[in-house]
C-alpha cells in the first residue's frame, strides 16, 4: 500500500499542485480518497478514464494522470457514456458537482441511472455553485442563503441518491469529507459495482456556502458532517425524530439483478448478427 | 514525524483543529506548523494527513 | 459486385457511414432526419458497432464525442431544433479537436417551424452556430448517391483534420428516393482513422503540431497515451492556459489547420459555367432545380451555368471568384431569405452583379420558377449593355 504522500506523487501530474481549490474546500479530500480507492483496487492508470463536467469539482480531472476530460457544464455523463460504449474495458469515473449533475445535467443523470451503464459517478455535493460565486443549486437545502437567494431559498432540495435510485441506479452510496475511510470504502465498492454507481460526497464550500450561511471555519463545516452523517446501520434503527436534520452514509442500496448496459448491448449485437446470417442463409 | 509541503498549504486550519494533541497551529504566514514546545507531542495518528485537502502534511512513520 | 437500390437520402447516409467505418451513433429522433437513426439502429450492431437513442439532443452529440475520445468513428444526426441544441458541444469538438460527424437534415425554422418541409435556413448556423471564433467543415449533398459519398467524405475529413464535419442536408435530399448503386461489400471503403502519435507516451503532447500539418496526433483514451481534454483554452500540452499568447496561438492553429488545407477540403461542381453569362449558385436540394433550369435556359439561348458548392464551409472564395471573372452575373438560389448570398457578395466584391432568388415558402422551386429568374438576370445583362 502506498502512503498518501506516495499516492499524490504517483497519481498527480507533475507541477499541478497547489490546486486551485479554496482554503478548506473539501474537494481535495475527495480526490485524495479517489486515488486511494483506485490504488486499492489496483487499477492501471491506462485503464482509468476520469471525465468531469464544469464547476469546482470538475477541475479535479486535470490534476491526475489518467485518461482525462474536463468537458462541458452538465455533460460529463453523456461523454462518459459514449466513451464507455466505445471502450467497455475502461473504468470510467465521472466527476460532477451538485449543480453540474442535478440541474443542467439532471436529465443525463436519470437516464444514465436508468440504463445501468457501468460508470462510477462521484457527485461533489457542496450545496452551492462555487465556481460562479455562490448561487443556489438544486441541492442547496431550503432556507439557506445564496447570492441568488439573498432572502433564503424557497425551493426544496433533491435527495440526489433517492432521485438516482428511483431512476434505476443499482448502486447508491454517500459519504462526507469527514468520513474519509468510509468515503474510500464506498468509492471502492462503487468502482467494483458492474452497473451504474453513484456516490454522493458531502463536502464543504467555506468560501461561497459557509460564509453566506455563517457556518464557521472549514474545520467547523467538517465537524458538522461528522455530527450529521449517520452510518446506514444506525440510521435504519433511528426513528423519524432522531433522523431530523441528519443523513445516512455508507452504501445505501445495491442490486445486481439488472444487466450492465454495454453487456446488454453485446446481446443486441449478437441478435443483429444472427439476423443477418438468417437473411443471407 | 510530520512532513510539510508548505507551498501547498493554504492555512485552512483543518489539521490544527482535528489534531488530538494540539500539536499544530496556523502561523502568521498562514501556514500549518508545529507549535513551539509541541515538537515531541505528535502521536502519528494521521488525522492531519487524512483531512488535509491540500496534500500539504504527511505523517512519516518512525524508521520509515 | 454491386447492387442497384432505390434508397432515401437518409438511408444512403446510413450506408455511407457504415462503409466509412462509423461504429458509434448517438442521437435523438427528429423529423426529417429520423430515418438515419432508425437505419443506424439496425445496421450498426450488424457490423459490431453501437447505436444509442439518447435522452436528448445534447446527449446525442455528447455520447458521440465520448465514443470518439475512445477511438471510434462516431456520428449523430438531427434537424434544426436539435442542431441548435447541439451547438455548445460542436464548439467543444472544435476546441478540443474531436473528430465527429453531425448530420443536419434541414427543415423550415425558426423554432419548430415546419418539420416536413424543406429549407436551407441553417446554412449560416452550420458556420457560426456555436459561440466563439472557430473553423469547421460543412459539406452538402444534392443527390442520394452523393449522400453516400459525402457521408464517407465527411467522416474522412473529420478524422483527417480532427474537427467536426457537418453533413448539411435538407428535407428534399433526405426524404427523396433515388437510384443508387452500392457495392456488395464495403471492404476497402473504410476511411483512414485520425493520425496516431509516433512518439512514446511520455513524450506525447496532445496538441503539438509535430509534422507541420497543424493537425496534432490524437491518441485513443485507453491506448497507453494518457492526456487531458478540456474545453478551456489550452496550450500544446492540452492543459488550460489562458495567457494572451497561448490563446492566440491556439486560435491561429485551429484556423490555419483548415485554411492551409483548403485545396484538399473545398470541392465545387461546375456545370456549364465555362461560357456562361448567368451562373446560378446553388447547393444541396436547391441545386437539383438548377440543373434543369440551366438546361432549359440554354434551350432558349441563354448561356446559363451552375456552380454548386459541395463544400459549403470553408467558403469557396477562389472557385467563385474565378467563375465571377468570366461570367456576367451570379444568381444565388437558396431555400431561405438569403444567407449564403451574403458570402457570395463578399467574395466577388462587386466584380459582377449578384442576384438572389430566395424561396422560403415550404416548397422547393420548380425549374420553371428558377428559369424565370435566370431570364430576368439575362435581361438585366442586356439592359446594362
Amino acid at each position: 500500500m502506498k502512503s498518501m504522500e506516495e499516492l499524490v506523487d504517483f497519481y498527480f501530474r507533475p507541477n499541478r499542485l497547489p490546486h486551485l481549490w479554496c482554503p478548506g474546500c473539501g474537494n481535495g479530500v475527495i480526490l485524495g480518497a479517489l486515488l486511494k480507492a483506485i490504488d486499492a483496487e489496483n487499477l492501471a492508470k491506462d485503464d482509468v478514464a476520469i471525465i468531469s463536467g464544469i464547476g469546482c469539482s470538475s477541475r479535479a480531472s486535470g490534476y491526475v494522470d489518467f485518461n482525462t476530460a474536463n468537458t462541458l457544464h452538465g455533460r460529463a455523463l453523456p461523454i462518459s457514456t459514449g466513451l464507455k460504449m466505445a471502450r467497455p474495458d475502461l473504468h470510467v469515473i465521472t466527476l460532477s458537482g451538485d449543480g453540474d449533475c442535478s440541474a443542467i445535467g439532471g436529465n443525463h443523470l436519470i437516464h444514465a441511472a436508468r440504463r445501468n451503464i457501468g460508470l462510477t459517478l462521484v457527485v461533489f455535493n457542496n450545496s452551492i455553485y462555487g465556481m460562479t460565486g455562490g448561487q443556489y443549486s438544486p441541492l442547496t437545502p431550503m432556507g439557506k442563503k445564496a447570492t441568488t437567494a439573498p432572502y433564503m431559498t424557497i425551493e426544496p432540495s433533491f435527495d440526489i441518491l433517492d432521485l438516482a435510485r428511483a431512476a434505476g441506479a443499482t448502486f447508491t452510496a454517500r459519504a462526507t469529507t469527514y468520513h474519509v475511510p468510509i468515503l474510500v470504502d464506498v468509492l471502492r465498492k462503487g468502482i467494483r459495482h458492474e452497473g451504474f454507481s453513484i456516490i454522493e460526497v458531502v463536502t464543504g464550500c467555506p468560501t461561497n456556502y459557509g460564509r453566506q450561511n455563517h457556518l464557521g471555519a472549514p474545520a467547523k463545516m467538517m465537524e458538522w458532517q461528522k455530527d450529521h452523517g449517520v452510518m446506514k446501520a444506525a440510521w435504519d434503527k433511528m426513528d423519524e425524530a432522531a433522523r431530523e436534520g441528519k443523513f445516512p452514509i455508507g452504501v445505501l442500496s445495491e442490486r445486481t439483478d439488472l444487466k450492465e448496459y454495454t453487456k446488454a448491448y453485446d446481446e443486441v449485437i449478437a441478435r443483429a448478427q444472427a439476423s443477418v446470417k438468417e437473411e443471407t442463409a | 514525524m510530520l512532513k510539510f509541503y508548505t507551498k501547498r498549504c493554504k492555512g485552512c486550519g483543518i489539521c490544527a483543529y482535528f489534531c488530538p494533541r494540539g500539536v499544530l497551529e496556523i502561523t502568521e504566514l498562514n501556514k500549518s506548523a508545529i507549535k513551539e514546545g509541541k515538537e515531541n507531542d505528535c502521536i502519528s495518528c494521521g488525522q492531519c494527513e487524512m483531512r488535509c485537502p491540500d496534500y500539504a502534511i504527511f505523517v512519516k512513520k518512525e524508521g520509515a | 459486385m454491386s447492387r442497384v437500390l432505390l434508397l432515401q437520402g437518409n438511408q444512403a447516409v446510413v450506408e455511407g457511414a457504415i462503409a466509412a467505418g462509423v461504429r458509434f451513433y448517438g442521437g435523438y429522433p427528429i423529423t426529417p432526419s429520423t430515418e438515419i437513426a432508425e437505419g443506424m439502429a439496425k445496421r450498426l450492431p450488424q457490423v459490431g458497432g453501437k447505436f444509442m437513442q439518447t435522452e436528448d439532443e445534447l446527449a446525442g452529440i455528447g455520447t458521440v464525442l465520448g465514443a470518439s475520445l475512445g477511438g471510434a468513428k462516431a456520428m449523430t444526426a438531427t434537424s434544426g431544433p436539435g442542431f441548435s441544441l447541439k451547438q455548445e458541444m460542436i464548439g467543444m469538438a472544435c476546441s478540443a479537436e474531436i473528430p465527429c460527424v453531425i448530420v443536419d437534415v434541414q427543415r423550415v425554422g425558426p423554432a419548430t417551424g415546419q418539420p416536413t418541409s424543406p429549407s436551407q435556413g441553417d446554412v449560416m448556423q452550420t458556420r457560426w452556430g456555436t459561440h466563439g471564433d472557430h473553423w469547421l467543415i460543412v459539406v452538402s449533398p444534392s443527390s442520394v448517391p452523393e449522400c453516400f459519398d459525402l457521408t464517407r467524405r465527411a467522416v474522412e475529413l473529420s478524422e483527417k483534420y480532427r474537427c467536426p464535419v457537418i453533413l448539411l442536408m435538407d428535407e428534399i435530399v433526405g426524404h427523396m428516393r433515388e437510384r443508387i448503386e452500392l457495392p456488395d461489400s464495403y471492404e476497402g471503403l473504410s476511411v483512414p482513422r485520425r493520425k496516431q502519435p509516433d512518439t512514446p507516451p511520455k513524450k506525447y503532447l496532445a496538441y503539438a503540431d509535430t509534422d507541420g500539418s497543424k493537425v496534432p496526433a490524437m491518441a485513443d483514451f485507453g491506448s497507453g497515451y494518457r492526456w487531458h481534454m478540456t474545453g478551456l483554452v489550452h496550450d500544446e500540452t492540452g492543459f488550460p492556459k489562458g495567457t494572451p499568447a497561448a490563446t492566440k496561438n491556439s486560435q491561429d492553429r485551429l484556423h490555419m489547420k483548415l485554411r492551409d488545407h483548403e485545396d484538399d477540403i473545398i470541392q465545387v461542381e461546375n456545370y456549364k459555367t465555362e461560357d456562361a453569362d448567368v451562373v446560378v449558385i446553388a447547393y444541396g436540394g436547391a441545386a437539383r432545380t438548377a440543373y434543369d433550369a440551366v438546361d432549359m435556359a440554354r434551350d432558349e439561348g441563354i448561356r446559363a451555368g451552375l456552380l454548386r458548392p459541395v463544400t459549403i464551409w470553408p467558403f469557396a472564395d477562389r472557385q467563385i471568384q474565378s467563375v465571377a471573372k468570366k461570367t456576367k452575373c451570379l444568381l444565388v438560389h437558396e431555400l431561405n431569405c438569403g444567407q449564403y448570398v451574403r458570402e457570395v457578395g463578399r467574395a466577388v466584391q462587386g466584380m459582377v452583379p449578384v442576384h438572389l432568388y430566395a424561396k422560403y415558402d415550404n416548397e422547393p422551386a420548380t425549374p420553371e420558377q428558377l428559369l424565370e429568374k435566370i431570364r430576368e438576370s439575362a435581361e438585366k445583362i442586356r439592359g446594362a449593355k
